[in-house]
């Protein structure tokens, strides 16, 4: 680190002149306003820290810094001067670099193939010059505080050390700007600890970094900024020191959630479902609840919490570990997704497209696959019966197609989402598990589907909703389950939930 | 889609009929009828093995082994016959569904319970079984004087106009017809193909349909084996070889992805007689012997070429889509 003499300078100097500078920025996809005039600035030697819910748009932000996305409004300023980030590259160029929440490195690659990838240096020949790659990478490595052997294979490494090695990478391009998306997720406190040194570090080398994080303990330890976005607004900024973690809460989760939702007040029945000692080898431990008739039951998490693999091991996708299911007071084992479906229970999986339908197939094949028990005649497939049923939850979904004979990827994404959800409810389930169910579409489509999901509640289904956003979860639950890092965290009745206290179960933030 | 499929098949048909026509100036009576029964009756074979392809590649895997297997119940079939010659024929038919099923359930399980991929585990078949064939027999041959009359005589027979051997083959047809789009087997192959994560939440058992279409593609090839051998009158160990490849282009020229979830029968039978066409007609019109399956070779690249554009277009436009929608300037 000796290089860094020089370049402190510029840090001084950083208060009044941001490195980088994002005014107005717009991100419009079809139907959805991703980014809606936002600003930001990043400063030399000074962390900004960028925090909103999941959604929230700051994913957006960072694909339009890294050159994934062109903005679709707004301009991008370079040490003062516009500049246009029309490709990755052209963003890597201007000296942008991003550490990943899931690190895009290559397992059976070495540690200095995984850092020079793409733009390794060449001999006078034009081959690739191993000598260099894996003494550059030493010293990389080194500015990092390790002592990792660039020849070695990635798949030699822990978790942490990949962490290390993308950082690394990231910094094997001249960056001034450094992006981290949730880099402490996956590490432990000593390792974090470590990070931070390297924060540290950077921050000496007078780079700006771009930090987003869900734990409020470490932005407030490393952070200088920040910027909360709501909604895919920028809705405050300023300095982390003078601003109490009350405030930055608050700002999050922005309004009064309960009245814009069409929750139905609906008569609780008895015990469907009860669920004790849940637990999974890897993902989560101990779970136990109870879901009565007609009630709708919130999970909420960070992502990473364990809420969807709670719910495909409810399902039967995955086995538990250990731990009862008691469905309508009989103890029920559930081994397959054929033993869930036919005990009643089904789920609706967050991705329609990987989990939820077989394109290529017709609208009323994908209805039936999971009843095609019901619709069947002696043993042989009976299509009448099947479009019959597919047509009544078409109707009943208001599913816009011009044939129940067309393949399912022909629909719109709206529409395919109430195949799949016809396609569950024709299998008439008394505990219905929806995982994410307004991810990725429209505000006036979301309004739809709390809608429908209140009303399957008044006919007295059983719901579990898992849901990242808190609004959501405030305004459909009738019961609150927040989870994090694989354990229960917190139950709250309707009445006495609170977007803060939600968000500090989930944090873990006292 | 449907349509795009209907109208492929279609213009699949028409292709077929062109190059009858264009033949037949070329070879006087190539388009008689008399003649095309014969082609129709020498892509029998055929047509039932690419069936049985077309039912495990619908569910994303492949069978490599389906020729050697062939072989193997073949040699076994005529070996039986030659030393047992008054085993009633139905019996031996018998034998021969039963021994193709069970080498099919070898895959299927491999694929199934150790989950080992397809063309891994046919590819390592392929060798055994045609090896257990070499064993089987030592090397030797069984010719057409060492079996009964009964047994070769059989699928030659004319009935209504058409040998036994082109009827089985249409009862394959319908069969496989009904078996994939009435039975729960059938709906559970394509699902198992076209998004087998949507079908595992669906309750559908992958591994369980992957096993049975294996076992259904053994007891196809040992039927062949069967049809094959007293079709030639002789069995040896190198009967059919390569001939999987040939079940796997009619697949692909007739339309069936090879990623799985997409086909129909219709369409594996069209690429069956497409390749049978040209089989026959390449000597007729004068080809060396020797150019010819450097021709047919070509044929069935420049099909998949024309597939593979069919299927890229919609690729395209899907990309353009999400494009448009990512970057919406």
């Amino acid at each position: 680190m000796n290089a860094v003499a020089p370049m402190t300078n510029t840090a001084s100097l950083a208060v009044e002149t941001p490195i980088l500078e994002m005014r107005g920025i717009s991100q419009i996809f079809p139907g959805v306003k991703a980014l809606d005039q936002v600003s930001i600035s990043l400063y030399p030697g000074q962390v900004t820290a960028l925090i909103g819910e999941n959604g929230a748009g700051k994913s957006t932000l960072v694909k339009i810094l890294t050159g994934i996305y062109r903005p679709s409004e707004g301009e991008i300023l370079l040490d003062g001067q516009p500049v246009q980030f029309s490709s990755a590259q052209a963003a890597i160029d201007a000296g942008v670099t991003a550490i990943h929440q899931e690190t895009v490195l290559f397992d059976e690659l070495t540690v200095g193939e995984n850092i020079f990838l793409g733009h390794a240096p060449r001999t006078r020949f034009g081959t690739i010059d191993w000598r260099t790659i894996n003494a550059r990478s030493r010293d990389l490595l080194r500015q990092l505080e390790s002592e990792i052997d660039p020849t070695i294979r990635l798949k030699d490494l822990s978790i942490a050390q990949r962490h290390l090695v993308a950082i690394a990478r990231a910094l094997s391009v001249e960056a001034r700007i450094v992006i981290m998306d949730e880099p402490t997720a996956a590490l432990s406190r000593k390792e974090i600890d470590d990070l931070f040194r390297i924060v540290e570090g950077l921050k000496r080398q007078g780079k700006a970094i771009l930090f987003i994080s869900h734990k409020f303990d470490e932005l407030y330890e490393i952070a200088e900024n920040f910027a909360v976005f709501r909604d895919g607004k920028a809705v405050g900024h300023g300095s982390l020191k003078e601003t109490p973690q009350a405030e930055i809460v608050r700002l999050m989760v922005g309004r009064d959630v309960h009245d814009v939702f069409p929750k139905i007040t609906v008569e609780i029945g008895d015990t469907v479902l009860s669920v004790e000692g849940y637990s999974h080898p890897t993902e989560f431990r101990d779970i136990s609840f109870e879901l009565k008739r007609g009630e709708i039951l919130g999970v909420y998490g960070l992502i990473g919490a364990g809420r969807s693999e709670l719910c495909q091991s409810l399902f039967g996708i995955t086995r538990p570990s250990a731990g009862r299911l008691t469905l309508d007071g009989k103890p029920v084992e559930i081994r397959s997704p054929r033993d869930a479906i036919a005990a009643g229970v089904v789920y609706v999986p967050e991705e329609r497209g990987r989990h939820g339908l077989a394109l290529p197939m017709p609208i009323y094949q994908n209805m039936s696959l999971p009843s095609l028990a019901k619709t069947s005649r002696s043993g042989f497939l009976k299509a009448s019966n099947e479009l019959k049923l597919a047509r009544q939850y078409a109707e009943r979904l208001d599913l816009r197609a011009a044939a129940l004979s067309v393949p399912v990827g022909t629909l719109s994404g709206g529409n395919q989402q109430k195949v799949v959800i016809g396609k569950w409810l024709a299998t008439q389930p008394k505990v219905i598990i929806l995982d994410e169910p307004t991810k990725g579409i429209d505000i006036g489509s979301k309004a739809a589907v709390h809608a429908f999901i209140s009303e399957l509640a008044s006919q007295g289904l059983s719901i579990i909703m898992v849901s990242s956003e808190l609004p959501e979860v405030l305004g459909m639950s009738d019961r609150i389950m927040v989870m994090r890092e694989g354990l229960m965290a917190g139950f709250y009745d309707r009445s006495a939930a609170t977007a803060e206290a939600l968000v500090r179960a989930a944090t873990g933030n006292a | 889609m449907t349509k795009l499929l209907k109208s492929r098949e279609l213009l699949l048909s028409g292709i077929i009929l062109l190059m009858i026509a264009g033949f037949a100036t070329r070879a006087d009576g190539f388009a008689e009828p008399g003649n095309l029964v014969n082609i129709f009756n020498d892509t029998s074979i055929l047509i039932i093995l690419a069936l049985a392809q077309m039912t495990v590649i619908l569910t994303k895997s492949i069978d490599l082994s389906v020729a050697a297997n062939l072989a193997f119940t073949g040699m076994a079939v005529a070996m039986t016959n030659a030393a047992y010659p008054d085993l009633p024929l139905l019996v031996l038919i018998v034998m021969a569904l039963g021994i193709g099923a069970l080498l099919g359930a070898i895959n299927g399980f491999l694929v199934w319970i150790l989950q080992i991929p397809p063309i891994v585990v046919t590819l390592g078949t392929l060798t055994i079984y045609r090896g257990m064939a070499f064993v089987l027999s030592g090397g030797g041959w069984v010719n057409a004087h060492q079996m009964t009359p009964t047994f070769l005589n059989v699928p030659r027979t004319v009935v209504l106009g058409l040998p036994i051997l082109s009827w089985v083959a249409i009862l394959v047809v319908l069969g496989m017809i009904f078996l994939l789009t009435r039975s729960s087997f059938g709906r559970s192959a394509y699902a198992a193909g076209g998004n087998p994560v949507a079908a595992i939440y669906a309750g559908i058992d992958i591994g369980r349909t992957r096993f049975f279409a294996f076992v259904l593609s053994g007891a196809m090839a040992g039927l062949c084996s069967y049809l094959w051998v007293s079709r030639y009158a002789v069995a040896y160990v190198d009967i059919a070889a390569g001939f999987e490849l040939d079940s796997v282009a009619a697949c692909v020229i007739g339309g069936i992805s090879i990623a799985g979830g997409i086909g129909s029968v219709i369409g594996a039978v069209l690429g069956s007689l497409f390749l049978g066409v040209i089989k026959n007609a390449l000597p007729v019109i004068g080809i060396s012997p020797f150019a010819q399956m450097a021709i047919s070779g070509i044929v069935i690249i420049l099909a998949v070429v024309f597939n593979a554009r069919a299927e890229a277009k919609k690729g395209r436009i899907i990309l353009r889509d999400r494009a448009t929608a990512e970057v919406t300037a």
